[in-house]
C-alpha cells in the first residue's frame, strides 16, 4: 500500500509535467486547429537556455522568469513567422511544418548543446515527506504546475486579453466584428504554450537529465493525456496528463518496466478512447450538414 | 476508365485523375515514354545508382498505399512503417525459415497486409483526426518493440538476414537490374490497380466520406465498410512494398522500421501530393534522397536541413508538387482542348 | 448632411464569381437606410464586402476613410459595428462576456455601456450569467446587436434582424432599432428581406436584384410604388 502510495504521488509529479505540455497541445489546438508536434522539443530548446542562463551564474528563479519570457517572445515568433505561412493551407501542410520544426529544433540544440547529457539543477531539495511518501522535489514540481494553472485560469478569466483570446479561438469571424487581432492572438496564444511548455521542461530536466532528445517521451504522453482529457478542453488537458502519469508509473512498477511500458501505457489509454472517443472532458464535434 | 468519370470525379484539390490531364492519346503516350525512359535507365547507370533508384520506387508503392488511406479517404496514418515492417518480415520468415521462393512472398505480404489493415481499420472506425493519429502512432512505436519481443520468429534485435534473388539465366541482367525492374514492374502494377479503383466506384465512395461523411451516409454509402476497405487496400499496398524492400536489400531489423519511417512516409506523401497518385513517386524521391542531401550539405545538423526541405516544400506547394501542378496541367488540357477543337470544327484556324 | 458611408462603382466577388455589379450606395449620417431583395440579390455580400471579408473592386468610403484594403477588426475599429446574418454570439461564452468583447476597443467606457445595454434589453441582463447559446433566437439577436452597440459605432450595420424570428419578436427588435437610432445617434444601414417593417422605419431604400441596384430612393417613394409594392411587399 505504502509503495503504491509512493508510485501514485511520483505518478502526480510526472503527470505534472505531461499535464503541462498537454496543457500547452490544447491551448494550440483550440486556437489554431493543429497539434504541435514541435511543442516538445521547444520546451526541450527553452529548458537550455535556462541551463545556459544558470551556469552563466543567474540565480536559479531569475534564469526560470527570464527563460519564459524568452519562451514566450519564441513562441509568438514561431507563430508569426513560421506557422503563419500555412494558416490557410490544408491541415496536413501545417502538420508537416511542426514536424519539420521538431526535427529543426533537435537538430538545432544537438549543434549548439551537443548530445552530451547534462545536468540541471532543481530549486528543490530532494527529502522525503510524509512518512516517504513524497519527496519535496516531486511536491515542489506538483506546486509549480498548480500555481501556474491557476495563473492562466486568472488570465482567461478575468482580463480582457484572455476573453479575446478565447473568443478568436471560439470564433475567429465574430471575434474580428469586434475589432479583435485574431492574428495576434494567435500568436499571444503560441507564446504562452512555449511558456508553458517551459517551465515543463524545465521541472523535469533535473529527473531526465538534460538532452536534446529529453522531451521526446514527455510529448507522446502529453499527446496521449491531452487526447484522453478531450483535445478541446484545458481541464481534460491537466486530468489527462495526471493520469497518464500515474499510469505510467503503476504500469511501469507493477506490470512491465523499461521500453515495453510505453506500448502498455499506449494500450491502455486507447482502451478507454475505444469507450470514449472523444475523451474523457471533449465534446463530439456536431457536424451541420 | 470512362472519360465521363473525369468531371464526377472533381474535388477541390483538382481532377483526381492519375496526374497526367490531357486528354487521350497525349496522355498514353507520355506514359509509355516514361516507361520506355524508366526501363532503360538501369543500363545507364551505376550498379549503387540502380539500387537507389529501386528503393525510391519501394518507397513509391508505401507512399501510394498512404495516398489512399489518407489523401483519398481522408484517414490519417502516422503508423504505415508498421505495415511496412509486416511486409518486410512476412516475406523474410517465409523465405528464410520456409524456403518459399521471393517472388512467392510478394502476395502473401500483401494478403498479410490486407487482413492487418482490416482488422486495424475496424476499430479505427470510432476514431477521426488526432484520435486515430494517436492510435496509428502507437502502433508505429510498438513495431519495433514487438519484432524484438517475438525473437524467435523475428530473430530479435540482429534481425534476419536474407538471400539475394538470383536472376534468371539468359537475360544478361545482373542482381540490382533485375531488383530494378522487379520493382519497377510493381510499380506500375500498383499503380494502375490504384488508378482503377480512385477513378472507379470505390474511389468517390473513398473521397465523398472523406469530404462529406453524413451526405454519404445519406446516399448509401456504406461508410464503415468503405472505410475498412481503404484500410485494407492502404496497408496491402504498403505491406507489398516492405515485402520488396526485404528482398531488395537482404536484410531485416527492428531498428530499421521505427517511428521516423512512418513520418517519412507522411512527409513524402505530403510533398508530392497526398491526394494524388503521382505524388507518390515524388515522395519516393524525397524520402529516399532529401535526408542524403541533408548529410551532404551539413555533417553537424543534417536534420535540420531535412526539416528546412520540408517547411520549403509545404510554403511554395501545400497541396504538394503533383498537387501544386495538376490545376496548371488541367487548365493547359482546357487550352489545348479547346484549340483543337476549334481547329477540327471551326472556321478559324 | 454628407453621407457617412459611400460605395462607388463596388463589386464583390466570391473566389472567381463577380456577384455585386458595380453599385453606388450611399448612406446618410444618423439616418437609416435599407437594402432591399430576394434572397441571393447580393445583400448581405453588401454588408460583408463593407466589411473586408469579401475580395472586392470599387471604392468604399466611410467618414472620409477608404475601407477596401483594410482587414475586418480594423474597419470594426474605424467604427463600423456589424451585426452578421445568423447573429455570431458567442455561444460558449456568456451573455457578458459577449458584451465585453463588443466593448473591446472601448475599453475604458465598457462597464457604463454594458449598464446602458442592459437598459436597452432588461432580458440581457436577467441572463447575463448564461452562456450565449443557452438564448432564444431574439435574445441572441438582442445580444448581437447590444454587443455592436458597445462599440460606440458611427455605423450600425445589420444583416437580417428578423431572421428566423417569430412576428412579434421582430417587432420589438424593430421598436429597439428605431429607438436606437434616436438616442445613439447612429447611422443604420440595415439588410432586411421582411421590406413592409424596414420601409416603415428607413429613411431611404435601395433594391438589389442579382448584384445590380435596381430601384433607389426614399424609403417612403419605395413604399408607394406599385411595381414595388406588388412584387415586394405582396399587395
Amino acid at each position: 500500500m505504502h509503495e503504491f502510495l509512493q508510485q501514485v504521488f511520483s505518478g502526480l509529479a510526472a503527470g505534472s509535467v505531461y499535464a503541462s505540455v498537454a496543457l500547452a497541445l490544447v491551448m494550440i489546438y483550440r486556437s489554431t486547429d493543429l497539434v504541435n508536434f514541435a511543442q516538445g522539443e521547444m520546451a526541450m530548446f527553452s529548458t537550455y537556455i535556462a541551463w545556459t542562463l544558470v551556469n552563466a551564474g543567474l540565480p536559479f528563479w531569475g534564469a526560470f522568469a527570464l527563460t519564459l519570457a524568452v519562451s514566450f517572445a519564441g513562441g509568438m515568433l514561431i507563430e508569426r513567422v513560421i506557422i503563419r505561412p500555412v494558416e490557410n493551407a490544408p491541415v496536413l501542410a501545417a502538420v508537416i511544418v511542426t514536424i519539420g520544426l521538431l526535427l529543426i529544433v533537435n537538430s538545432v540544440a544537438g549543434w549548439i548543446y551537443t548530445y552530451t547529457v547534462q545536468d540541471f539543477p532543481s530549486p528543490f531539495p530532494d527529502r522525503p515527506l510524509l512518512h516517504a511518501l513524497i519527496t519535496t522535489r516531486d511536491l515542489g514540481v506538483i506546486a509549480v504546475t498548480l500555481i501556474m494553472l491557476v495563473l492562466l485560469f486568472l488570465f482567461f478569466r478575468y482580463t480582457s486579453t484572455g476573453l479575446a483570446m478565447r473568443a478568436a479561438a471560439q470564433n475567429p469571424t465574430s471575434a474580428r466584428l469586434c475589432g479583435i487581432r485574431v492574428g495576434h492572438m494567435l500568436a499571444i496564444g503560441w507564446g504562452l504554450a512555449a511558456a508553458i511548455g517551459a517551465t515543463a521542461g524545465i521541472m523535469v530536466a533535473p529527473v531526465l537529465f538534460l538532452d536534446p532528445n529529453m522531451m521526446s517521451g514527455v510529448l507522446l504522453y502529453a499527446f496521449a493525456g491531452a487526447l484522453l482529457g478531450g483535445i478541446t478542453s484545458p481541464v481534460g488537458a491537466v486530468v489527462g496528463g495526471l493520469i497518464v502519469g500515474v499510469t505510467e508509473n503503476l504500469v511501469g512498477t507493477y506490470l512491465i518496466a523499461s521500453q515495453l511500458k510505453l506500448t502498455v501505457a499506449l494500450a491502455l489509454i486507447i482502451l478507454v478512447l475505444v469507450f470514449k472517443p472523444n475523451g474523457l472532458f471533449g465534446t463530439a464535434i456536431v457536424r451541420r450538414v | 476508365m470512362d472519360k465521363s468519370s473525369a468531371a464526377i470525379a472533381r474535388t477541390p484539390l483538382g481532377t483526381e485523375r492519375f496526374g497526367f490531364a490531357t486528354a487521350g492519346t497525349g496522355r498514353w503516350a507520355f506514359a509509355i515514354l516514361a516507361i520506355v525512359i524508366a526501363a532503360a535507365l538501369p543500363f545507364a547507370l551505376s550498379k549503387y545508382h540502380v539500387f537507389e533508384l529501386t528503393l525510391v520506387m519501394i518507397y513509391a508503392i508505401a507512399v501510394l498505399g498512404l495516398n489512399i488511406l489518407t489523401g483519398y479517404n481522408g484517414q490519417i496514418s502516422l503508423g504505415h512503417g508498421g505495415f511496412f515492417a509486416a511486409g518486410a518480415y512476412t516475406a523474410a520468415i517465409l523465405m528464410h525459415r520456409y524456403g518459399v521462393p521471393y517472388w512467392a512472398t510478394l502476395p502473401a505480404a500483401g494478403f498479410v497486409g490486407f487482413v492487418l489493415g482490416v482488422l486495424f481499420g475496424l476499430p479505427a472506425l470510432r476514431f477521426e483526426g488526432p484520435y486515430l493519429a494517436l492510435v496509428t502512432l502507437a502502433m508505429a512505436l510498438a513495431t519495433p518493440q514487438l519484432l524484438k519481443y517475438f525473437d524467435t520468429w523475428t530473430g530479435g534485435q540482429q534481425g534476419i538476414n536474407l538471400v539475394k534473388p538470383v536472376p534468371p539465366a539468359g537475360l544478361g541482367l545482373n542482381q540490382d537490374r533485375w531488383l530494378y525492374l522487379i520493382a519497377l514492374v510493381a510499380l506500375l502494377l500498383a499503380i494502375r490497380v490504384a488508378a482503377n479503383m480512385l477513378n472507379g466506384r470505390t474511389g468517390r465512395a473513398w473521397v465523398a466520406i472523406r469530404d462529406h461523411p453524413i451526405a454519404a451516409a445519406a446516399m448509401g454509402i456504406d461508410t464503415a465498410r468503405y472505410k475498412t476497405l481503404a484500410f485494407g487496400t492502404s496497408t496491402l499496398f504498403t505491406a507489398v512494398a516492405g515485402a520488396l524492400s526485404a528482398i531488395a536489400i537482404g536484410y531485416v531489423s527492428p531498428e530499421s522500421y521505427s517511428l521516423f519511417l512512418s513520418i517519412s512516409f507522411l512527409v513524402g506523401a505530403a510533398v508530392g501530393g497526398i491526394s494524388t497518385i503521382g505524388g507518390a513517386i515524388v515522395g519516393g524521391f524525397f524520402i529516399q534522397f532529401v535526408p542524403n542531401f541533408a548529410n551532404d550539405i551539413s555533417d553537424a545538423a543534417p536534420w535540420a536541413i531535412y526539416g528546412l526541405a520540408m517547411l520549403v516544400c509545404m510554403y511554395t506547394m501545400p497541396h504538394g508538387v503533383v498537387g501544386s501542378i495538376k490545376p496548371w496541367l488541367a487548365r493547359l488540357a482546357q487550352w489545348t482542348g479547346a484549340h483543337r477543337k476549334r481547329k477540327d470544327g471551326g472556321n478559324s484556324p | 448632411m454628407a453621407p457617412i458611408l459611400q460605395l462607388h462603382g463596388l463589386k464583390a466577388f466570391y473566389g472567381q464569381s463577380e456577384v455585386v455589379h458595380g453599385i453606388d450606395l450611399a448612406v446618410e449620417e444618423g439616418g437609416m437606410t435599407v437594402l432591399l431583395g430576394a434572397n441571393g440579390a447580393g445583400k448581405t455580400t453588401t454588408l460583408r464586402a463593407i466589411c473586408g471579408m469579401v475580395r472586392v473592386e470599387g471604392e468604399i468610403v466611410f467618414a472620409g476613410k477608404r475601407l477596401e484594403r483594410r482587414a475586418t477588426e480594423d474597419i470594426a475599429g474605424l467604427g463600423v459595428a456589424h451585426v452578421p446574418e445568423g447573429r455570431g454570439t458567442f455561444v460558449g461564452l456568456t451573455v457578458e462576456e459577449n458584451l465585453r468583447l463588443g466593448g473591446y476597443t472601448r475599453l475604458r467606457e465598457a462597464p457604463t455601456n454594458i449598464e446602458r445595454m442592459y437598459g436597452y434589453f432588461p432580458i440581457l441582463a436577467q441572463r447575463r450569467r448564461q452562456q450565449g447559446g443557452a438564448l432564444s433566437g431574439g435574445e441572441q439577436q438582442m445580444l448581437a446587436i447590444a454587443r455592436a452597440l458597445m462599440m460606440q459605432p458611427r455605423l450600425l450595420v445589420l444583416d437580417e434582424p428578423s431572421f428566423g424570428l417569430a412576428p412579434r419578436v421582430v417587432e420589438d427588435i424593430f421598436k429597439i432599432v428605431e429607438r436606437i437610432k434616436k438616442e445613439e445617434r447612429v447611422s443604420v444601414l440595415l439588410v432586411e428581406q421582411n421590406a413592409n417593417l424596414a420601409l416603415e422605419l428607413a429613411d431611404h431604400a435601395y433594391l438589389l436584384e442579382t448584384g445590380y441596384v435596381v430601384a433607389s430612393g426614399s424609403a417612403k417613394a419605395l413604399a408607394d410604388d406599385p411595381q414595388i409594392r406588388r412584387a415586394y411587399l405582396g399587395y
